[in-house]
């Protein structure tokens, strides 16, 4: 699997995406400078975390609008796969690739946190490993991450375009369990076709045990899905 | 507009033998200041042991650098922003946090963590303190995850005497290998002297005299003196610098702190023996009507010198403009021992580096306090469950989770430990080995006695340590005190000084590094600090297995005290929240002992025997037992009779003495043996004191009980307290 991952100026977790990806076997994988990706036979492109353009206007909004966003379409229309981290889920939804807003958390602070999660569909390329409905953790770090759907929250629910919410340890759904305060619980969405995924949480810090605190590494089982549905597409 | 003393103005004409022009007077100003020049401690600091087997880079530079092994070293440095934070918290704090992340990248590492310690006063009763430490941590948490480098560990204490002038001290670690160290001096002669970063502006013009002086009333219209923090071309910078050295491209790197391009120069070329030649005209500015001074003592943020070979300079411009940070060729290196200064093509300076960089010494006087000796009877608790709970509830003991959430504690990929899991955070090396991390204070202890409380807090930063299993590999220290010109304060320096420097020669820990920061008093009442050293010390640990957090894991597990509860209650928690009488007499520090401990300890560790461990230090032996409690949720019952002590001591005070060596330890029952023959063996006091299991924590001495709480109260009062004081 060829993995490109893009750094704009202020991203910061493009090489802990890279470490994250050393762990699946079979990866060639690459950071690119926004400035300089062309289209290419890139099998999974990720937009990684961090503050791109210092989060100006609003996170992820300077960098939506560049000129790199175009070979992004592209490459989305053409059915590759996307995956964005925080700062890339929301350049993704400040692009209008996914739907809705990531509006600053309930509380107006930044939050640091591992937090548990229910896998809502393990149909996509980018969870098949996992089964439905489990719960899994990763470690959240944001300042906007208050998933707002604007109205279609019903339809990401039909479509099973809900893949990841925020729930407690014993799986249910919550004041107390929702970090943010985001719609549903949402922590992560995809596009209609599945192709694209944008979530807050960390998959890249919770894929070595030794890094999490409940000795897991569930952010490996989702890098691992992606490589398998790359294996079984080609 | 200078702060030279008469003697400094007439060494000065007597040195350079005529009058020093106006930018070699500010220039001077700026080197000479306390801040830059360390001329009232530096005699002191000398006394102090630096070196070491791992020790490849001590102090005097922009950051000490130990060797951790496989050809990797680790660099570690600490700075405060105390009087910036005081006026403008959160610019303040963050561009702290800015600072100190830039001096790492001078010696070629990688910045991998931040700590931080804080201090403000009392937030229960001042709106003031809790506005600071909302800001001042805002600031923080904006600037250290904005640029991609976690804040891993910490501490914040309240204390009344930091009401007008609160402490923030940052440190910053970082990695590389050995290969691509650099030393910030230049010793090539005709290489670049290349300006990156923000343009130069008028902010925080005078900082490192502001640094330098007592705050006031006035302080408040010196926000100018206050720089304004841009965290995104700090990441850029970063980002750049970290591909320049990867391609190996820059001979030297050197931070643009405090007096800005005035000590910069000169201290880039003064260990080299070099001098250089720097053209004020070609450095790019924000406001283009600056004159000569303004912008050589300019302090506007995120601006470093990088120098450079003529076969590099292109393509480390390339570079540098790939990352759109902007740069400008200011200087070359000279071989001729000499600063020279130009303005428009006219020469404004021209002095020998020695003379501008080597300030003359300033003697202090030194007093020790006539205080009177201390004697008091502490009266008895009636109820010492409830003195517990608000012990427990205190916003020195409560839980600093609101304060932690706030940091991103795991960009990077290589935190292991967390804040609130283990004594220490522990982060993973690129040569298979792990890197303990901790920052302790504590100027209560200090105050009452600064020898003695120097001694404590480096007996807690080893304990510290140990407990998550690391060996300790160096410090590096930062001092905080009132106005030298006092003697008594003067007195607390040398003493404080001198209790480092005992514990550290007898324990064999090496300093790297560190700052002295004084001037810190009361804007309105002129009051000092309390003496405030603050300790950051790295540790390794060399497998991943001895990684060990403070939370008990099992249910069943031995609970082992090890080391011997004294009744020394001087500069403690307790004494101050629950009788509130500061004083007392400070627990005494035997480092053979601690020493003793902190290898058995070690050992028990590495034999696999030890689940958890927890060093007793603020709040004593309860509260370090409620806190293994807490984040698994398993309960403990244990019999204080059974504790080795000094003597027959009341109830409370083998609750919440804070004296002596201690660390408590969940033993695997099936290792009991083992860790027993281990403690024995090195001849340190000992003793099962209680099981694991259940939820509730309860304390006895023989049939009275003294403390019954289940584990979900002890949550409750511990660990939302500091939200709910802050609103």
């Amino acid at each position: 699997m060829n993995v490109t991952i893009l750094k704009f100026p202020g991203t910061n977790c493009d090489r802990d995406v890279a470490a994250a990806l050393e762990r699946v076997p079979g990866v060639r994988r690459e950071i690119v400078w926004h400035t300089q990706f062309k289209r290419s036979s890139t099998d999974l492109l990720v937009l990684p975390g961090g503050f791109s353009y210092s989060d100006r206007l609003r996170a992820g909004a300077i960098a939506a609008r560049s000129p790199v966003m175009d070979v992004v379409r592209d490459l989305i229309d053409d059915g590759g796969l996307v995956l964005g981290i925080c700062n890339g889920f929301q350049i993704l939804v400040e692009a209008g690739i996914l739907p809705g807003a990531l509006l600053p958390n309930l509380s107006t602070r930044f939050i640091c946190r591992w937090v548990c999660l229910r896998v809502e569909n393990s149909r996509t390329p980018f969870t098949n490993l996992f089964s439905e409905g489990q719960l899994i953790s990763m470690p959240i770090a944001h300042n906007e991450g208050r998933y707002v759907s604007g109205g279609s929250l019903r339809e990401l629910r039909s479509k099973r375009r809900i893949i990841f919410t925020y729930v407690g340890a014993d799986g249910k759904r919550g004041e107390d369990a929702n970090p943010n305060g985001s719609d549903g619980a949402v922590a992560g969405i995809s596009n209609d076709d599945y192709n694209v995924l944008g979530l807050m949480p960390h998959p890249e810090r919770a894929s070595d045990p030794l890094l999490s605190p409940y000795g897991t590494e569930h952010g490996h089982t989702l890098f691992l899905s992606i490589a398998n549905y790359v294996r079984g597409r080609a | 507009m200078f702060n030279l003393t008469p003697d400094e103005v007439r060494y000065a004409r007597e040195r350079l033998g005529r009058e020093p022009t106006l930018i070699e007077w500010a220039m001077m100003n700026a080197l000479w200041s306390e801040h830059c020049s360390y001329k009232s401690s530096r005699h002191l600091l000398k006394t102090l042991p630096t070196s070491g087997y791992r020790v490849v880079l001590g102090p005097g530079y922009d950051a000490g650098i130990v060797d951790v092994g496989e050809g990797w070293v680790v660099s570690v440095h600490i700075e405060s922003h105390n009087h910036p934070s005081a006026i403008d918290p959160y610019g303040g704090a963050a561009t702290g946090v800015g600072g100190v992340v830039r001096d790492i990248l001078t010696v070629g590492t990688k910045p991998i963590a931040i700590l931080n310690s804080l201090r403000f006063g009392d937030i229960m009763k001042s709106g003031h303190s809790r506005w600071l430490l909302k800001n001042v941590v805002k600031g923080i948490s904006d600037y250290g995850n904005s640029i991609g480098i976690p804040t891993v560990a910490g501490e914040v204490e309240f204390d009344e005497c930091f009401e007008r002038n609160c402490l923030v001290d940052v440190a910053c670690v970082g990695v590389a290998h050995k290969n691509s160290l650099l030393i910030p001096s230049a010793r090539e002669v005709g290489s670049h002297i290349l300006l990156v970063g923000n343009a130069t502006g008028r902010d925080g013009i005078g900082g490192a005299n502001l640094a330098s002086k007592t705050l006031d009333s006035s302080s408040e219209s010196e926000r100018g003196a206050v720089q304004i923090p841009d965290p995104y071309m700090e990441k850029i910078i970063i980002d750049a610098i970290e591909e320049l050295v990867e391609k190996g491209l820059l001979l030297a790197i050197k931070d643009l702190g405090a007096g800005g391009l005035a000590t910069a120069i000169p201290e880039l070329v003064h260990k080299s023996k070099m001098g250089a030649i720097l053209d004020l005209s070609a450095v790019h500015l924000r406001e283009g009507d600056m004159s000569s001074l303004e912008v050589l003592i300019s302090e506007s943020q995120e601006r470093m010198l990088l120098v450079v070979s003529s076969e590099n300079l292109e393509e480390v411009r390339s570079i540098l403009e790939k990352y759109e940070v902007p740069n400008s060729l200011i200087g070359k290196v000279t071989p001729d021992g000499r600063i020279k200064v130009l303005w428009r093509g006219e020469l404004i300076a021209d002095a020998p580096v020695d003379v501008l960089v080597e300030a003359p010494p300033s003697q202090k006087e030194s007093r020790r306090p006539q205080r009177r000796p201390d004697s008091f009877t502490l009266p008895r608790v009636s109820n010492l469950e409830d003195a517990f709970v608000s012990l427990l509830s205190s916003p020195n003991v409560c839980s600093k989770r609101w304060v932690y959430e706030q940091y991103d504690q795991e960009v990077g990929a290589r935190t292991v430990v967390r804040p609130g899991e283990a004594d220490a955070a522990v982060m993973k090396l690129p040569n298979g080995k792990y890197l303990a991390l901790k920052i302790d204070g504590d100027p209560k202890k200090c105050h009452v006695d600064p020898y003695m409380g120097a001694m404590n807090l480096l007996s807690e930063s080893l304990r510290n340590l140990t407990c998550v299993g690391a060996e300790m590999t160096a410090i590096v220290d930062h001092l905080q005190f009132g106005d030298p010109n006092d003697p008594e304060v003067y007195w607390s320096f040398e003493e404080v000084v001198k209790g480092i420097r005992d514990y550290c020669v007898a324990a064999e820990i090496p300093i790297v590094g560190g700052k002295v920061s004084f001037y810190n008093s009361d804007s309105t009442t002129g009051k000092a600090i309390k003496p405030t050293p603050v300790i950051c010390a790295v540790g390794l640990i060399s497998d991943h297995r001895y990684i060990t957090r403070s939370s008990f894991r099992k249910v069943g597990s031995p609970v082992v005290a090890v080391g011997i509860t004294s009744d020394e209650v001087g500069g403690s928690e307790y004494l101050e929240r629950v009788h509130g009488i500061t004083g007392g007499a400070v627990p005494k520090v035997d480092v053979r002992e601690d020493v003793r401990l902190s290898q058995s300890v070690l050992q028990a560790i590495y034999s696999g025997a030890v689940v958890s461990a927890h060093d007793c230090s603020r709040g004593g032996l309860g509260v370090a037992l409620a806190e293994m409690c807490m984040t698994n949720g398993i309960g403990v019952k244990v019999d204080l009779s059974k504790l080795p002590t000094t003597g027959d001591h009341r109830a409370d005070l083998r609750l919440f003495s804070e004296g002596r060596s201690r660390v408590l330890m969940e033993v695997d029952k099936s290792k009991l043996k083992d860790c027993e023959r281990i403690l024995r063996g090195a001849g340190v006091p000992y003793a099962i004191i209680g099981v694991t299991g259940g939820r509730r924590l309860e304390i006895n001495l023989k049939q009275r009980e003294l403390i019954d709480l289940s584990v979900s109260e002890l949550r409750e009062f511990y660990r939302d307290a500091l939200s709910l004081y802050m609103g």
